[in-house]
């Protein structure tokens, strides 16, 4: 066998093992597992990849150093990453991801320039026995040029698109307000057309490579322009997307050096960005292309006067402890808002608090609570909920019926009944969490103000609802301190 | 004959349509294995999910290294170096970042 079927057989081992990760994270017991498995499927492809003929060429040509190189920028790359990783908090978990997304996009960019570049060169070079091939490939419309151009283009978008989303999830103030001025159409129009020029002009003329490299700077541009306008809530989907497009610019990347496992790994990661960009739009009841061009969405603003007139109970710490005393089974509902307040550690003790005296308490998640996919799960992990009383809409919608008390924390249209009852409503159809069902529902929350689809919600005005008009965390340790 | 001309014979007689259907098969079968495995994911895992699956996508590492390692031109090799930096942020960042998520589901720990 030869060298080289020994390399393609490494990369196979990698992309199987990076499957049976995946297939390990679907259950929490044997998701770290996976994680090592996937680690160790990226460290056989890495090893792999020095024994290609290239590096042993260059090797052969000038000793070792060039060996050493490739190690120290390596173990550049992963110091920074390991890093940042081991310092993030658990709160900004959706940047950190957000920014490793980017530099992912980034890379595979320059994987095509580079490989541009050595390319054109080799062409030009006639005592080279690769010549041939090399001038091959650069003829118009090959796979070579084609996804050379891919590359390019979606790596810039991801690479800018990330660091927009990372300014946005960061908070950055430059980042406070999205950009909803109404010529963005017509600049993003203009700035499709002029990448799909270049997009041509890269297939036709893979040998100009000043062409790819205007592509990448006009796909950044696009990169950030279609990220500017999307709003906080949509966020997660943006996530998602960015995540896929991260996969599917190293499976271009693949095509362009014809290399398999980068052909798998980017299309694994593709269709699980895929597949978790459907499953937010799905949970807030939007179009994928609403949330890429709609910016704000509905804006529409409905009054909330009407629905709440001189039908809001409020309610203090004490009056609500003395609710949950005398409560069997409480849910406990919590929105972005408890991620923005940081409040999960004191759920976590009011949660304890009940238990102490007997009431079982569950968590009830909806798909978009917290800023990425499941970010909800991870922080209250983090505050060390066990993971079987967290539980998914599906599961425990059922349940309210015979739940005594509900408490909602800082989440507002996720529990909003009129997405079920008024078919008019602009959030009409969304699946929510049916806390109106239970006996007793306490909603924690600053103020009557409406939540992001800007629609005063009926449950605030409903017979069984107590309003707990506080700041989240400190509600929430008032109802700790009163209950004991 | 020395390796590298035997290397290029091999990939110029291979027809170049064949060789790009041949990496479309892989990518579509990939891509299904994909929607069907990650399917199975739920819900309270999305967050590690979405993080692993960042780290994966670092494996364009593996062309940063071959192409900046060939040495072939000074530009080609400072940008895949750059490149080699990049990923191995996204591959280190995205497993350590992922393990410290699913270390804190792990009920044992506690």
């Amino acid at each position: 066998m030869s060298s080289q079927a020994w390399i393609n057989l490494a990369y196979l081992g990698a992309a199987m093992l990076f499957i049976v990760a995946f297939k390990l994270l679907s259950s929490p017991r044997t998701a770290v597992r996976g994680t090592f498995l996937g680690a160790a499927g990226m460290a056989i492809a890495i090893i792999a990849a020095c024994f290609e003929a290239p590096i042993v060429q260059s090797v052969a040509a000038r000793g070792a150093w060039p060996l050493l190189m490739l190690g120290a920028a390596a173990l550049l790359g992963g110091g920074i990453g390991a890093t940042m990783a081991l310092r993030y908090p658990m709160t900004g978990m959706p940047q950190m991801v957000a920014l490793l997304n980017g530099f992912g996009g980034a890379a595979s960019v320059l994987v095509a320039g580079a490989e541009l570049a050595s390319t054109c060169n080799l062409a030009f070079c006639d005592s080279d026995p690769r010549a041939t091939t090399a001038a091959a490939s650069l003829l118009p419309w090959t796979q070579f040029s084609i996804a050379t151009a891919l590359t390019g283009l979606i790596g810039a978008v991801t690479f800018w698109g990330s660091l927009v989303a990372f300014g946005k999830l960061e908070e950055l103030p430059q980042f406070k307000k999205a950009w909803t001025d109404p010529r963005r159409h017509w600049i993003n129009i203009g700035l499709v057309v002029l990448t799909l020029l270049l997009v041509w002009g890269v297939c036709t003329n893979p040998d100009r490579t000043i062409i790819f490299w205007l592509l990448v700077i006009v796909g950044s541009a696009l990169g950030v322009t279609l990220t500017l306008p999307i709003g906080g809530t949509d966020m997660p989907v943006v996530i998602c997307l960015l995540n896929s497009y991260s996969g599917l610019a190293a499976a271009a990347a693949g095509f362009v050096i014809d290399n398999s496992v980068l052909v798998i790994a980017g299309s694994l990661v593709g269709a699980s960005g895929l597949i978790l960009t459907a499953i937010m739009c799905q949970a807030m009841n939007r179009s994928l292309l609403g949330v890429l061009f709609g910016g704000l969405g509905t804006t529409a603003v409905v009054s909330g006067e009407d629905v709440y007139a001189g039908k809001v109970k409020s309610a203090g710490a004490e009056e609500i402890a003395m609710v949950l005393e005398g409560a069997d089974k409480v849910v406990i509902v919590p929105g972005y808002g408890l991620a923005v307040a940081q409040a999960q550690h004191a759920v976590r003790e009011l949660a304890d608090a009940l238990e102490e005296r007997g009431t079982s308490v569950a968590y009830a998640i909806h798909p978009v609570a917290g800023r990425m996919p499941g970010h909800m799960n991870v922080l209250l992990a983090e505050a060390d909920v066990p993971y079987e009383k967290l539980r998914e809409m599906d599961d425990i919608n059922p349940e309210f019926a015979e739940t005594d008390v509900a408490i909602v924390i800082g989440a507002n249209d996720v529990v909003n009944p009129a997405a079920r009852t008024d078919p008019s409503s602009p959030i009409a159809g969304m699946p929510i969490l049916d806390v109106d069902k239970a006996r007793t529902v306490v909603v924690v929350k600053r103020s009557l103000s409406p939540g992001f689809a800007g629609i005063p919600n009926p449950l605030f005005a409903a017979d069984n609802t107590l309003m707990y008009f506080a700041d989240g965390k400190k509600a929430i340790l008032d109802l700790v301190a009163a209950l004991k | 004959m020395p390796l590298p001309v035997l290397l290029a014979e091999a990939v110029a007689t291979e027809d170049p349509a064949a060789r790009f259907i041949r990496l479309l098969t892989v990518f579509l079968l990939a891509m299904w294995v994909g929607f069907e495995v990650i399917t199975k994911v739920p819900q309270r895992l999305h967050t590690p999910l979405t993080s692993g699956s960042n780290a994966i996508s670092g494996i364009t590492a593996v062309g940063a290294l071959v192409v900046a390692g060939a040495l072939s031109t000074a530009s080609s090799t400072l940008l895949g170096l750059a490149a080699v930096v990049l990923a191995m942020i996204n591959v280190a960042g995205g497993f350590v970042v992922t393990y410290r998520m699913l270390e804190m589901f792990n009920p044992k720990k506690k």
